[in-house]
């Protein structure tokens, strides 16, 4: 088994004024390659935060975070843009497309920001991406002419035409219905099947039983991790009432 | 990141927005336009004006009667007598600093012949005028030293006036023509010299010996003007010098008296001509430079603006990869790509008029591309200045702040 992430005794502190809240409080796991995990707990348990650290967007307080066994604490803010560039893709809540820019453009994206890739085999890359989510047909639509969950397989077509070695989602279905909150988890299922590791944050346990471990967290802590029984998407999509609302 | 994907992110974002890039740039396109429409009219005024006063003579040194003030009242030239003959011959005598001078005495006479009038003007001028004022002989000959002594009826017209009294196309050498009551022979015709710079038809003249307009015409024995030419233009200063002490001794002016004669040399009046063009230039020149500083605040103002709508857009970048540098780079980009368009166009919209305005007016154009690229360097220096700050407050956004902001 190849660790992807390791993480040791995390804190991560604000401080607000006088008063410093305690958002992280000394957490600990690890999570190997191919391991499809979900964050869970209530508002406010920290989940963000931690998410927001395994992708290098922000810095734990203390505590040892080592990502595919590089060390990320003593890393530069412009080593953390690389790391992001290359190991990370992310997928949020609201999307995030870039407006009036079509969905090729903005698959493109992560790309731009990695010298190594030519404009051509960046195309190439990004139409690829775009096939895996199913919207091959959509390359020249903007994000206005897109679904809801048209928009977030763009975004997730994003997040993996770099090939990073882990997806993070922070409440990736929060404003999908029930039927697209499935096919997109489908989908997730689908890339983890093809050994994409894949941490995702939701409150929501319906969501959470198409992973295969949930990390619970309260107050900064975390209270269960344990792996789960996967149901598939695929089956739960299929179950659905045919025309629900 | 390389810099052509920086230029493509800068630029694709630029035409997300096209109107706004639009709006903002005519800042630009208006001070780039102007700047260079000014100082290219200015130099083509400068230029024709120039071209023109050389094409009189730019040793051509004048003396003329002093105008005359009574209690503050100018009173005219008119009625003073002061300059003689005698004046021009004692300044060619003394004076080292003078090639040639002329006596000009002028009359207006009716010219006809045969059925055509034409209302003339008469210079009565020596054998050296037509040199120290640059017209040259079409055909014929000059009048001569010996036309002066015996206030010969000879004359030397000009193309206006050929064009006007030989309708018919007859050859006018050789001819007589009547200047009021007097038959003058027509001995050589001018080359064309077209229009001074104050509109004047300097075709429109007839030449003659001023023994004979002094005599025949007006029954005078003053003149009213002296026609000089300086050594060479350098010494234009000094021949001015020598002929307002000379005529000082012979008006017998008091030392406390003023002159009775004013003497303007061709130079100077070249020299004060281009430095009112220069001023001109210097001051359209500014405004042009202001309206460019507030084309770049309106730049600086319009990123400000971009930089938080998009604020946004630059936490979703720094997620998927871009270092500060790079989102400080894009915005710059983009303040420099809108400048540079816009002084671009506005160079063509500033050509096209100074070209416009300068054919109008029968100047001769100019294309100054020192200007040119100069704005082009004013315009991308315009653009990083006036985005750095919104660049930097750009480049130094948190992400997770940024991706969450509303
Ligand atoms: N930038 C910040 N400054 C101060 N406090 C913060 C900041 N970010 C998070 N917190 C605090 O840290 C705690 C955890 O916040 P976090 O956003 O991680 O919660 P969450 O589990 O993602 O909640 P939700 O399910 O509502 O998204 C909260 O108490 C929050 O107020
Ligand atoms: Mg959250």
């Amino acid at each position: 088994m190849e660790t992807i992430i390791k993480i040791d005794k995390l804190h991560r502190e604000f401080n607000m004024g006088s008063e410093t809240v305690r958002a992280l409080k000394g957490i600990s796991f690890e999570i190997q390659k191919g391991e499809f995990v979900s964050i869970m707990g209530t508002s406010g348990s920290g989940k963000s935060t931690l998410l927001n650290i395994l992708g290098c967007l922000d810095r734990p307080t203390a505590g040892d975070y080592y990502i595919d066994g590089t060390s990320v604490s003593k890393l530069s803010k412009d080593e953390l843009s690389t790391i992001r560039n290359r190991k990370i893709g992310f997928v949020f809540q609201s999307y995030n497309l870039l407006p009036r820019t079509s969905a090729l453009e903005n698959v493109e994206l992560p790309l731009l920001y990695n010298n190594t890739v030519s404009s051509t085999e960046r195309r190439e890359r990004a139409v690829h991406a775009l096939e895996q989510v199913g919207l091959s047909d959509r390359i020249d639509h903007t994000p206005n002419q897109l679904s809801g969950g048209q928009q977030q397989r763009v975004a997730i077509a994003r997040a993996i035409v770099n090939d990073p070695v882990m997806l993070l989602a922070d409440e990736a279905t929060g404003n999908l219905d029930t039927r697209t909150s499935y096919e997109i988890m489908n989908l997730f299922q689908e890339l983890n099947s093809h050994g994409k590791t894949i941490v995702f944050v939701t409150h929501e346990s319906d969501i959470a039983v198409f992973t295969n471990r949930t990390i619970m967290l309260r107050d900064g802590n975390i209270v269960k991790d344990e792996g789960i029984k996967t149901l598939s998407a695929r089956t739960a999509l299929d179950n659905l009432p045919v025309s629900e609302d | 990141m390389n810099f052509i994907n920086q230029i493509k992110i800068a630029w694709q974002a630029l035409l997300r927005n096209k109107t706004r890039a639009l709006l903002t740039m005519l800042g630009i396109i208006i001070g780039i336009g102007s700047v260079i429409a000014m100082v290219s009219l200015g130099q083509s005024s400068t230029k024709g004006i120039s071209s023109e006063i050389s094409s009189m003579g730019t040793n051509t040194v004048m003396v003329m009667r002093a105008s005359q003030t009574q209690g503050g009242v100018n009173i005219g030239a008119g009625n003073v007598q002061t300059l003689k003959v005698s004046d021009v011959e004692a300044i060619l005598a003394e004076s080292s600093n003078i090639s040639m001078a002329s006596p000009v005495v002028n009359a207006s006479q009716q010219i006809v012949y045969g059925a055509n009038n034409w209302p003339g003007s008469v210079s009565g001028v020596n054998e050296d005028y037509l040199e120290i004022n640059k017209y040259e002989i079409a055909s014929g000959s000059n009048i001569t030293a010996d036309d002066m002594r015996n206030s010969a009826k000879v004359c030397v017209i000009g193309q206006t006036v050929v064009d006007n009294i030989f309708t018919k196309g007859e050859n006018p050498l050789g001819k007589v023509i009547r200047l009021g009551r007097i038959p003058v022979k027509v001995v050589g015709v001018l080359k064309s010299k077209g229009t001074n710079m104050m509109g004047m038809d300097q075709d429109d003249i007839v030449i003659m010996p001023y023994t004979t307009v002094q005599k025949r015409m007006l029954a005078i024995n003053y003149i009213h003007m002296i026609s000089a030419s300086a050594m060479s233009e350098d010494l234009s200063e000094l021949a001015i010098a020598d002929i307002e002490s000379i005529l000082r001794r012979t008006h017998k002016i008091d030392v406390e008296d003023e002159d009775d004669f004013d003497v303007f040399a061709q130079q100077q009046m070249l020299d004060m001509l281009s430095s009112v063009t220069d001023m001109l230039t210097i001051l359209l020149a500014a405004i042009a430079a202001i309206s460019l500083l507030v084309g770049g605040i309106g730049i600086m103002n319009i990123m400000y603006v971009t930089v938080t709508e998009r604020t946004r857009e630059i936490g979703l970048r720094m997620a998927v990869g871009a270092k500060n540098k790079d989102i400080l780079k894009q915005f710059l980009y983009e303040s420099t790509i809108l400048s540079l368009v816009g002084g671009v166009v506005g160079m063509i919209f500033g050509v096209g008029l100074s070209y416009a305005v300068s054919s109008l007016l029968g100047w001769s154009f100019v294309l100054n591309i020192p200007t040119m690229a100069v704005s082009f360097i004013v315009c991308a220096a315009i653009g990083m200045f006036f985005g750095w700050y919104p660049a930097r407050k750009a480049s130094n956004l948190d992400p997770i702040n940024a991706l969450r902001y509303e």
